[in-house]
């Protein structure tokens, strides 16, 4: 990011850093660097809050103002917390695992997809946009592929113009997308991105599924397929 | 929260570890007053528009996000997974702040808005992507835009 920045001022334009890494803002040291104190992936601190947001983008526009650089300011606030958070659970039922069974990971996906559904509907529709849909495939088909690789098969790619590795990644991405948007469909009941995360990894067969897939991908001759399973799918510890 | 005492162990050895690019010299571009200056954002996010081509391990290359698309088509392919996408997945703004950039031009807080805006994907080696910064430096002056407003994820 900082990068890009000195390549821009040297062509005249000028720029404006949000950092979230405060220690890579102070190594670059660009012309105007705001730092915010938010977790990585909310650069504007927090969803539906556009109040906080212009704040955030006042305080980082005011740096222009200055007559030199470099100058690294930090903003004041933290990014809210949802109102009277008391913790949260997933409002929608989801399958119990049925444990000791010998149940498919696609059938679980699929089973779970399905409770999940009319929920992710409500939430496009509330929301006018959904971010699924970057594999190109409809739900069902991205969990089939991931889920199929998961069970020990070898899948046959809807896309076979793309690396069988880059469709894995991309069926994972969405399906985290429709699972997020799905579970946050009900604006009173906020969920911090920790929530979601547990949420994920603990309690969907989504996480067990993912983690299927690590392991595997683990074990293939693909080096593409290892990256995925390596580093592309499930958050470092 | 992006303190490095609130990140995971593995994060912040990977992040310490990341190589910090050498740059020659401290440009520093002057301009007018804020009220009269047309801002583009320029996003690390590894955002496009839908049906554009995902961002691969490696990608140097930006993708250009037209004022005019709806915010349904703009999508995120970015490879990291070690960063929260459900900020993004409830609210645009919280990575790609288009509404509030138009709101302050609306009150005439900044002179305006760009009409294209720009996303590469910050997993990169920001040095690669030197040729296609200046291309989109080039783009902003041609259309009027002044100011870059940088948004990572």
């Amino acid at each position: 990011m900082c990068a890009l920045g000195h390549y821009l001022e040297e062509e005249g334009i000028a720029t404006v850093v949000v950092a979230l890494v405060r220690e890579h803002a102070e190594a670059i040291g660009n012309p105007r660097t705001l730092w915010v104190p938010f977790e990585l992936g909310r650069p504007l601190g927090s969803p539906d809050d556009p109040e906080f947001q212009t704040r955030v983008l006042r305080a980082a526009f005011a740096l222009l103002d200055r007559p030199q650089g470099p100058v690294l300011e930090d903003f004041p606030e933290d990014a809210p917390e949802p109102a009277d958070y008391t913790g949260w659970a997933c409002p929608i039922a989801l399958p119990a695992a049925r444990a000791g069974t010998e149940e498919s990971h696609e059938r679980a996906l699929s089973e779970e997809i399905g409770r999940l559904r009319p929920w992710w509907e409500l939430a496009r529709e509330r929301r006018a946009r959904t971010t699924v849909g970057v594999s190109g495939y409809d739900i069902e088909e991205a969990a089939r592929l991931v889920a199929a690789f998961a069970d020990g098969g070898e899948p046959a790619d809807p896309a076979p113009d793309r690396r069988f590795s880059e469709s894995l990644k991309l069926a994972a991405d969405d399906l985290r997308a429709f699972y997020s948007e799905a579970a946050t469909a009900q604006p009173d009941m906020a969920a911090t991105s920790r929530d979601l995360s547990h949420w994920f990894w603990e309690e969907t067969a989504a996480g067990r599924v993912f983690r299927a897939v690590r392991d595997r991908a683990g074990l293939s001759e693909d080096k593409g397929i290892r990256l995925v399973g390596g580093m592309l799918l499930v958050p470092r510890a | 929260m992006a303190r490095l005492s609130d990140l995971s162990e593995g994060m912040v050895k990977h992040l310490s570890k990341l190589p910090m690019p050498q740059l020659e010299g401290s440009p520093f571009a002057a301009g007018g007053p804020l009220s009269e200056r047309r801002v583009a954002i320029v996003s690390s996010a590894g955002l496009g528009r839908r049906g554009d081509r995902p961002f691969a391990p490696g990608a140097a290359d930006y993708r250009v996000l037209p004022g005019e698309a709806a915010p349904g088509d703009i999508v995120m392919t970015h490879i990291s997974v070690n960063y929260d996408r459900t900020g993004f997945q409830q609210d645009l703004n919280v990575v790609y702040p288009l509404d509030r950039l138009r709101e302050m031009a609306g009150t005439g807080e900044i002179g305006g808005v760009a009409d294209h805006h720009y996303s590469f994907m910050g997993a990169s080696d920001p040095v690669s992507m030197e040729p296609y910064a200046r291309d989109v430096a080039a783009a902003m002056r041609a259309e009027g835009a002044d100011t870059a407003l940088l948004v990572p994820v």
